[in-house]
C-alpha cells in the first residue's frame, strides 16, 4: 500500500534540506487572504477601516475575520494579504509585547518603533526571498505625534497622511487624497467618520473580494478603540438600469 | 482504493519565481563647482502607476561634508543609508574625525560590491568637497562601480535631465564654450530647479517635492520647493 501523500499546492518542496530541520517551505502565493484596509490622519488622530472578510481565492471562506488590531497601548495595524502570514507575525509581536512587559522598566512600546520591527521584519524576510505575504498599515500617536506607515512583502515603507492598500490604492485613496490632504488637522471626529464610510462603501460595490460588515478603528491621545462589526447602508437602484455587460 | 490517492508536487517554475525588487522611481542629481557642490532630489514615491506617498526623501547627509541620493528600490536605498550612516558613525568613534568625502566614496563602492550576487538595486550618487575643497559627484551602479565626474543625473528620468546637464553644465558640443568652465553657485542652482521642474512634466514618476542640498566650506545647507504633484 503507498502511502497517502498529501502537498500543498502553494508550497514549494525541497528534498535535499535536512529531515531534521523539515524541509523548506515558503509562501510563494497568498491563499486565504484579506482585501483592503483603509487609514487616514483626522484632529485628534489616526482612523482606519478594514472588512472582516478572508477570502479563499473567489470563496468568501471566513466571514468574522479581525484585520484590525492594537500592538500596545498607542498603536493600531492593519492588514491586508494572507491572513496565516499574519497570525505569523501577531505571534511574533506578543513576544515583543511579552518581553516589554517582562521588562518592567516604565518605558511604553512607541509606534514608531512598533513600525521600524515590523518593517525590518519585512525586508529580512523578502532579503531572503520568503517573504510575508502582507501589506501592513500601522497608525498611532508617537510623543504626541500622530504618525501612519506602510510595510509590504518587498519591505517598501513610507508615510502618508493618507493611507490605503490593495483595490484600495485604487478605488479610496483618490476619495481620501481630495478630502482629507492638507486637512488632516481640521477633520472632526464625525467627518473622519463619514469619509471613511464613503471608501468602504464605493470599495464595497467595486471590490469583489469584500464584505459589508467591517469594522473602524481609531487612535487617539486616549489609546486604541475598535468597534464591533457593523454594516454599511447601501443602494442598489442603480442596478436596474444595467442591461447586458455594462455601459 | 483510497490509499493510492496521490498528489504530485508542484514544482518550482522559474516563471512563477517571486521577484524580490520593485522600482520606485525618482530622480537625482548633482553638479561640481570650484568650491562648491550641489546634490538634489525629488521625493516622491511610486509603485507603477500608484503614487505611494509625495514625501519621502531620497537623499541624505551621511555628515557634515557628505550627502547621498538614492534612486531606485526604496526598501534597498533606505538599508543602503542605514548601513553607510553606522559605518560613518563607526569611523567617527574610532578615528575621532569625519571621514572624508573620496573616503566615503570608496566605502559606498564596497558596501555596494559586498552584495555583488544579491545588490542593493540602487542608483546612488554622492557629493562633498575632496581634499582641495573642489567639488566632488561620485555616481555608482548597482554592484559598486564608481566614478568621479563633474555633474550627473540618476533615475527614472535621468534620460531627460543628463543629456540637459550635458548641454548646459557641460556645454557639450558647443565651439566657443570651454567645455571645462565650471558653473558658479547661483546658475547651478537655477539649472538644478530647471531640470526637475523638466523632469516633473514629461516624467511621471518624479515630482511633489524638490530637496536641495548645497555643500560647502561650512556645511550643509538644505533647500526644500514645491513640484508639480500631477
Amino acid at each position: 500500500m503507498d502511502p497517502i501523500e498529501f502537498r500543498l499546492p502553494h508550497t514549494i518542496h525541497r528534498p535535499a534540506a535536512s529531515a531534521k530541520h523539515g524541509p523548506v517551505t515558503r509562501t510563494t502565493q497568498p491563499i486565504v487572504t484579506g482585501t483592503s484596509v483603509v487609514a487616514f490622519k483626522y484632529k485628534d488622530g489616526i482612523m482606519m477601516a478594514a472588512d472582516c472578510l478572508a477570502s479563499y481565492g473567489s470563496l468568501a471562506r471566513f466571514r468574522n475575520e479581525k484585520r484590525l488590531m492594537a500592538v500596545g497601548e498607542t498603536t493600531l495595524l492593519g492588514v491586508s494579504g494572507d491572513m496565516s502570514d499574519f497570525q505569523h507575525l501577531q505571534h511574533t509581536l506578543e513576544g515583543l509585547l511579552t518581553q516589554e512587559y517582562d521588562m518592567d522598566d516604565g518605558q511604553k512600546l512607541g509606534t514608531k518603533s512598533v513600525y521600524k520591527c515590523i518593517s525590518n521584519i519585512m525586508y529580512n524576510r523578502r532579503s531572503k526571498t520568503d517573504p510575508l505575504w502582507n501589506s501592513y498599515v500601522i497608525g498611532g500617536i508617537d510623543n504626541g505625534q500622530k504618525f501612519l506607515g506602510f510595510v509590504d512583502l518587498y519591505g517598501t515603507t513610507y508615510q502618508s497622511t493618507t493611507i490605503s492598500t490593495g483595490f484600495g490604492g485604487h478605488l479610496a485613496q483618490p476619495i481620501l487624497r481630495r478630502r482629507v490632504e492638507g486637512r488632516e488637522d481640521e477633520i472632526t471626529e464625525e467627518e473622519a467618520v463619514q469619509i471613511l464610510e464613503e471608501c468602504m462603501r464605493v470599495l464595497f460595490y467595486r471590490d469583489a473580494r469584500s464584505l459589508n460588515k467591517l469594522r473602524r478603528a481609531k487612535v487617539t491621545a486616549q489609546g486604541v478603540e475598535v468597534s464591533e462589526p457593523y454594516a454599511l447602508e447601501t443602494n442598489w437602484d442603480f442596478a436596474e438600469s444595467i442591461v447586458g455587460y455594462g455601459s | 482504493m483510497l490509499s493510492s490517492i496521490t498528489q504530485a508536487p508542484v514544482e518550482a517554475h522559474s516563471h512563477n519565481r517571486w521577484e524580490p525588487y520593485v522600482d520606485n522611481g525618482g530622480t537625482s542629481l548633482a553638479i561640481a563647482g570650484a568650491d562648491f557642490v550641489i546634490i538634489a532630489a525629488d521625493t516622491r514615491q511610486s509603485d507603477g502607476y500608484s503614487i505611494n506617498t509625495r514625501y519621502d526623501p531620497k537623499a541624505f547627509e551621511l555628515s557634515n561634508k557628505t550627502v547621498i541620493a538614492t534612486t531606485g528600490y526604496a526598501a534597498d536605498a533606505k538599508r543602503l543609508v542605514e548601513v553607510m550612516e553606522q559605518k560613518a558613525q563607526s569611523y567617527f568613534h574610532k578615528h575621532e574625525r569625519v571621514m572624508s568625502t573620496p573616503a566615503m566614496a570608496q566605502l559606498l563602492s564596497n558596501t555596494l560590491y559586498y552584495k555583488r550576487f544579491f545588490p542593493y538595486y540602487v542608483f546612488p550618487i554622492l557629493a562633498g568637497l575632496d581634499s582641495q575643497g573642489k567639488g566632488a559627484v561620485f555616481t555608482y551602479d548597482p554592484v559598486g562601480n564608481m566614478e568621479r565626474t563633474v555633474y550627473v543625473a540618476c533615475g527614472s528620468a535621468s534620460a531627460l535631465v543628463q543629456p540637459f546637464l550635458d548641454n548646459q553644465v557641460g556645454f557639450a558640443n558647443q565651439r566657443a564654450a570651454d567645455p571645462n568652465r565650471l558653473l558658479d553657485r547661483e546658475t547651478a542652482r537655477k539649472i538644478a530647479i530647471d531640470a526637475f521642474t523638466g523632469a516633473t512634466e514629461r516624467d511621471i514618476y518624479t515630482g511633489d517635492w524638490l530637496e536641495i542640498f548645497t555643500i560647502d566650506q561650512t556645511g550643509v545647507h538644505r533647500e526644500k520647493r514645491e513640484l508639480k504633484r500631477d
